[in-house]
């Protein structure tokens, strides 16, 4: 297992009540992984069936491999202009 | 030429037009997105724009040079601006100069179609009666009431 950290914004830093949280993974983790970390946790249910993630500043897509040192953040639907 | 910027002060719009502009472009386009005073039925008095910073500057560069090569020749600046904005206020501004109106306009429309739909940005409204709520473009609109 490892700890990966996870960036959230907007509605979903307000559900976390953070930030930034911190997800026990199994190793090699996946992007799944941290999605399904990020549930058990208080607020995890304000997550959507399937919840647009970012590794280093690029969108994800499909079940990806994170590992720590990248920049993991969980995107809720953008709103911009 | 490409910038692209998450400012936390009011934009403004004639350094954009300025700032794309040549002796060598005939045609430039400016698109202005302002704080409108009603949303979904509600009346908004501010929208707080969030952003994740890095991945937004990111993005927006990457939206840029996709339009570049697509409309190629045309000279881009794009402003997002984060913080509380009061309506009326201007929460982006894309400027497009091209030799021609054609690649201009269509580059101006793509960018800010792409922006809406990519850039990390969020916004959460403040209604007249002090209710707060995070803007979900995702989400089936229920109207507030029906008349």
């Amino acid at each position: 297992m490892t700890q990966l950290q996870v960036l959230l914004f907007a509605s979903y830093a307000d559900a976390f009540g953070s930030g930034t949280v911190t997800v026990t993974v199994p190793e090699p983790a996946t992007s799944a992984d941290v999605v399904t970390a990020l549930r058990s946790l208080p607020g995890g249910s304000v997550l959507p069936a399937a919840p647009v993630l970012a590794v280093d500043r690029r969108y994800t897509r499909g079940v990806v491999p994170v590992h720590a040192g990248q920049e993991i953040a969980l995107i809720p639907p953008v709103a911009g202009g | 030429m490409i910038r692209c910027a998450i400012v936390t002060t009011p934009i403004d719009p004639a350094a954009l037009l300025a700032e794309v502009t040549t002796p060598a472009t005939g045609a430039t386009t400016l698109f202005v997105g302002t704080v409108r005073d009603v949303n979904e039925g509600r009346a908004v008095t501010g929208i707080e724009y969030s952003a994740y910073t890095a991945m937004a500057l990111e993005e927006m560069e990457r939206i840029a040079h996709e339009a570049s090569s697509q409309f190629d020749g045309v000279r881009v600046a794009v402003e997002h601006r984060v913080g509380l904005l009061v309506l009326q206020e201007i929460s982006v501004a894309i400027a497009v100069a091209h030799a021609r109106r054609a690649p201009a306009i269509d580059a101006g429309r793509f960018i800010i179609e792409e922006l809406k739909r990519r850039v990390p940005v969020w916004k959460q409204e403040q209604y007249v009666d002090g209710e707060r709520a995070w803007v979900d473009p995702t989400a089936i609109s229920v109207p507030v009431s029906v008349a």
